[in-house]
Order: C-alpha cells, then sequence, then structure tokens
C-alpha cells in the first residue's frame, strides 16, 4: 500500500480547523508534539466511557475489563518496539523513564551492578535534550561518579574518534540519543553499543525521536533500556515508556513505591512485585496507556518503514528548499544521509522568536528557542534556532508554505 | 495586520538602533537575567548615586521585542529617581498584565506605549519584561549602595 499523506490528514480531526483568520494550519511542531488521530481520542474516550475502573485490583467486570485494556496496550507497545511485554513499563512521560531508571540507579546498594561510586563513570553527549542531561548530571552530582560526554562536530555528528577514552572500564552508563531534537542527527549506535557492552556499561536510549518516525527494535539495537512519549508518538499526553532487558530490570531497584508496586508488606519491611509491577506504582495513567496502545497500532497498520520512507523523501525537499533560502544556515547535517525530519535553521539577523511569530501569522506553527538542548546550542554557537519538525500528515505543500512565509519574514523585518 | 500592532515601527527601530547597549564599567549593581523559554540573555549595569539613576547600559541578545524594550527602558529611567523609575516599572507591568485591554500611560511610559500591542501576545509577554524584570532586581540591589 503506498502512503497517502491526504488519506493520513483525514484521519486528523484538527487539520479540519484553519489558523490565524482562516489559514491553512501547517502543523511544523511534531518535535514538541505530535497531533492525534481519531482512533487515539476514540479510545481514551471509549476507556472512560465505557470501561473506567482501576486496572489490577476490584473484583467487577469493569475491573477486568480495564485491566485488558490496560495489559492489551502494554502488548502492543511491546511488538510495536520488538521486546517482550514483560519488559514494558508505563510511565507518565519519556522524561519520567529516564529519571526513573537514573534514580533507581542511585537506590542501589554496593553489590549491585547498578551501584555507582566515585571512580565509576556516566557518559553522555552534548547534543542531549535536557531529560537526558540533567537525571545524569544529578546522578552524577549524588554518587560522586564523574559525567563524560562526546562532543558534536561542526557537521553535526557525534565525535567518536575518542571513543575508547570517553567509555572506558569504569563506565557504568552510556546516555544517548537516538535522534537529535535539534540537529535531526540520527546516531551510529552500533559503534557506541558495542563499546560500551565491551566494558559492561549499559545504555540507555533516548527514542522519544525515533520510535514516532521509523521501525525501531530493541533486539536489533541491543540497547538495555530504551524511553520514549506517547505523545510525540501520535498518542496522549500523559503516558511515557520505558523498555529494558528483563534481566536488568529484575536487578534494578524501584524507583517510586508504594501501592501495586508490592508483593507482600509489613509494618517495618515490603518486598516487591515481578517486573513491570515492581515499576508501577500507583493507579497508573489508564486511559492513556490505552491511548498509547491505539497510537502504535494506528503507526503499525500505516507500516513505520512507510512512515520513514516517506520522512526521508521529504527532509530532501525542505533541505533543497529551505538552503535556497538566502542567509540561511541550516543547524544540522546538510545532506540528507542519517537524519531526520527535523531542520532547525537560523535566518541571518532575524531573532528565532520573530521568525516563529511571523510565520505563525501565515498559518505555520514551529519552535524557537534552545528546545531543552542549551548546551547543544551553545556548542553549535548559535543563541536559538527555528525549529521544523515533520511528520506522516506534512507532504511538499507544508515545505513550500514554510518557505514562503520565511522569504515573507524577511521582507516583513527588512523594512528597516 | 495584527501583527503589525506587535511589530510596531518604534520598536523595530530600537531594536535595529539599540540605546544604551554596550556596559559602563562604572555601576552600583550588576544583574543578569535568561528567559528561560527561548534562551534569551541580558547582563544590566546600573548605577545610581543620590537616589538618581545616572547611568544604566546593558547587553545581551534577544528578540527584537526584548531588545527594543530594555532599550526603550534605559531611555525612560535615565535620570530618574529610584521612586520615579519603580512607578515606570510598575505601569508597564500592568500594561504587560492587560492582554490587550489597556492603551497605557503616556504621560509616564512615553514612547513604550507601543508595547500595548504586545501584551495580546502572551507568548511575547516575557521577552518584553526581560530587560524590565532586571531593571527592577537591580534597582533594589542598588537602593542600599547608592549615597
Amino acid at each position: 500500500m503506498s502512503f497517502s499523506v491526504a488519506e493520513v490528514r483525514k484521519d486528523f480531526p484538527i487539520f479540519e480547523r484553519t489558523i490565524r483568520d482562516g489559514k491553512r494550519l501547517v502543523y511544523l511542531d511534531s518535535g514538541a508534539t505530535a497531533q492525534k488521530p481519531w482512533v487515539v481520542i476514540n479510545a481514551e474516550s471509549d476507556f472512560y466511557s465505557k470501561h473506567n475502573a482501576a486496572v489490577h485490583r476490584g473484583a467487577h467486570q469493569l475491573a477486568e475489563e480495564a485491566t485488558d485494556a490496560y495489559e492489551g496496550a502494554r502488548e502492543i507497545v511491546a511488538k510495536f518496539i520488538g521486546g517482550q511485554e514483560s519488559e514494558v513499563i508505563f510511565t507518565k512521560s519519556a522524561t519520567e523513564s529516564i529519571n526513573l531508571v537514573a534514580y533507581a540507579m542511585g537506590n542501589a546498594l554496593s553489590g549491585n551492578r547498578f551501584a555507582l561510586s566515585a571512580s565509576d563513570s556516566i557518559v553522555v553527549t552534548e547534543m542531549e535534550h535536557h531529560a537526558n542531561l540533567i537525571p545524569w548530571q544529578q546522578l552524577a552530582a549524588r554518587t560522586g561518579a564523574q559525567l563524560k560526554w562526546f562532543n558534536v562536530t561542526q557537521d553535526s555528528r557525534l565525535d567518536l574518534s575518542n571513543i575508547d577514552q570517553v567509555i572506558t572500564a569504569n563506565t557504568k552508563v552510556v546516555a544517548v540519543t537516538h535522534q537529535s531534537n535539534v540537529l535531526g542527527t540520527i546516531n551510529p549506535l552500533e559503534a557506541i553499543v558495542k563499546r560500551a557492552h565491551e566494558v559492561g556499561a549499559v545504555v540507555v536510549l533516548d527514542a522519544c525521536q525515533s520510535v514516532p518516525h521509523m521501525s525501531v527494535n530493541v533486539v536489533e539495537l541491543d540497547v538495555d533500556f530504551l524511553a520514549f512519549s506517547g505523545h510525540k508518538a501520535v498518542g496522549p499526553t500523559g503516558v511515557g515508556v520505558l523498555w529494558g532487558k528483563a534481566e536488568l530490570l529484575d536487578e534494578l531497584p524501584p524507583f517510586l513505591t508504594g501501592g501495586s508496586m508490592i508483593e507482600n508488606v509489613t509494618m517495618t519491611t515490603a518486598t516487591w512485585a515481578p517486573v513491570p509491577q515492581k515499576f508501577e506504582a500507583g493507579v497508573p495513567n489508564m486511559a492513556q496507556a490505552v491511548g498509547l496502545g491505539a497510537a502504535c497500532k494506528y503507526l503499525s497498520e500505516l507500516g513505520m518503514d512507510a512512515v520513514r520512507e516517506h520522512e526521508i523523501a521529504l527532509t530532501g525537499y525542505a533541505l533543497e528548499k529551505m538552503s535556497s533560502i538566502d542567509g540561511i544556515r541550516i543547524v544540522g547535517p546538510l545532506e540528507n544521509v542519517a537524519r531526520g525530519a527535523t531542520v532547525s535553521f537560523t535566518l541571518a539577523e532575524i531573532h528565532p522568536h520573530d521568525i516563529g511569530q511571523y510565520v505563525d501569522s501565515q498559518g505555520v506553527a514551529v519552535r524557537t528557542g534552545h528546545h531543552c538542548a542549551w548546551p547543544l546550542a551553545r556548542a553549535m554557537n548559535v543563541p536559538a534556532t527555528t525549529r521544523a519538525s515533520f511528520y506522516l500528515y506534512n507532504d511538499e505543500r507544508d515545505v513550500d508554505a514554510l518557505v514562503e512565509a520565511l522569504l515573507g519574514a524577511q521582507k516583513y523585518f527588512g523594512r528597516f | 495586520m495584527e501583527l503589525d500592532s506587535l511589530y510596531q515601527e518604534v520598536i523595530l527601530d530600537h531594536y535595529k538602533h539599540p540605546q544604551h547597549k554596550g556596559l559602563n564599567p562604572v555601576y552600583t549593581a550588576q544583574v543578569s537575567h535568561v528567559n528561560t523559554s527561548c534562551g534569551d540573555e541580558i547582563t544590566l549595569n546600573l548605577n545610581v548615586e543620590n537616589n538618581v539613576i545616572t547611568s544604566i547600559t546593558w547587553d545581551g541578545q534577544g528578540c527584537s521585542i526584548s531588545q527594543a524594550s530594555v532599550s526603550m527602558l534605559s531611555d525612560l529611567v535615565t535620570d530618574k529617581t529610584l521612586e520615579q523609575a519603580d512607578a515606570i516599572v510598575k505601569s508597564f507591568s500592568e500594561l504587560m498584565a492587560s492582554k490587550g485591554t489597556a492603551a497605557g500611560d503616556p504621560e509616564v511610559l512615553e514612547d513604550a506605549v507601543v508595547f500595548a500591542g504586545v501584551s495580546k501576545f502572551p507568548g511575547r509577554v516575557k521577552c518584553a519584561l526581560l530587560g524590565w524584570m532586571a531593571f527592577k532586581d537591580a534597582a533594589i540591589q542598588s537602593q542600599g549602595e547608592s549615597k
């Protein structure tokens, strides 16, 4: 089945509305959050209107239905990323997923493989979103471990030339993004995973910008933990996923404790339920998890390879058209190789916030600023950028609208 | 066009030709503020003598709204007493909180009434206030310092 943007757009009710006095909505901010198809909106709504009950408890039919829907979503998500159901943990966000791993490691006692001390190191990269940087900075600060990182080259790739010096026998964790939320760069995981495993470190993959856009298989990638958010993958807000290898999740201490995550409790002690319940304390975001199940099913039916192919073609078109604008600097790989459909740029002296405001007046939604990756902005020597992030419902018309709006902004701010 | 109420000519003029930009090494207070949502930064040096603002200079980077706003602020408060400056800041803050319903008092704010249009764009109010909040901070610090 060939991929049809026109057909896809019909699934997303938001494209029926107009923006800024009747203009066509050109939504180029899916890197921040994706729009939602009816199947997701309906799945969440149906959960509340037909099946709502607290999962994993309650001796009644609704509780059974709610549990089936919630666990059914877990099964869909596991299949979507090539993992096992028992390895999929629902969180409230990818940020929480990463914090879960970082805080749980901080809870590890001496003797546990995750226990960190001052002689250990944690490795990140300069292109991390704050969500995959600050939890590790904080873990390093709490444990005394050293924080190390890979730099970014001026052509927007990770500098792995010193990989053996950055990832050493002392490294316990390597936390890296699959695809940069600013540059669009897709990182070469194979080399990083190989080196990390050579020294016995675990790899934590921030897959927020990859899982929604390409086929991701945790077994093939051979990473140890993977985090992504539901809302960037056409799913609801308020749900994220942490996937981890079964034997690692078994050994990792819990992060949040309380109801649902226990096996046995006395007044002074508690033992833990098996994974994934061990990491899902409290009543979870059930309707959102069910909505995420619907989202993953929707994406699977479209085919993630088809989505990726569509985005590659669109990125090629965008890079070509945007490069033709006078004074533009694309902050990210210029060649359409190992990159996703996120195109950040600066436009001569016009501040990104002013660009964003102008293109919004033309119906074009972009993001401006440092995109929660401040160290990366500094490394690329830009105070801020404008970011257009494309997705499955965008087409060449949207690129054309962006380019036209940018030319308009140049004219508008060049008045003086 | 709605956009023109935001980008008034006088705003773009101050943006292209910022006033009081470049830090004076003589100051009673130096502050640095940042707009966390976009990364815009400003450093502001304020010199107060006998309760009068004798010098306000700044440096930084930001969008047209933030740069023009601090430029106009600097013009407005130079040679004013701290109390007079405080009244100006209050008046401007009220204007920014007005969501497009106030016009601003030209007696107090002079040219800065053009920022009335900014108050209609909730995403830009922080930009307009960046320099003003830095100034407010510096003024408080200078109260004890000035002789």
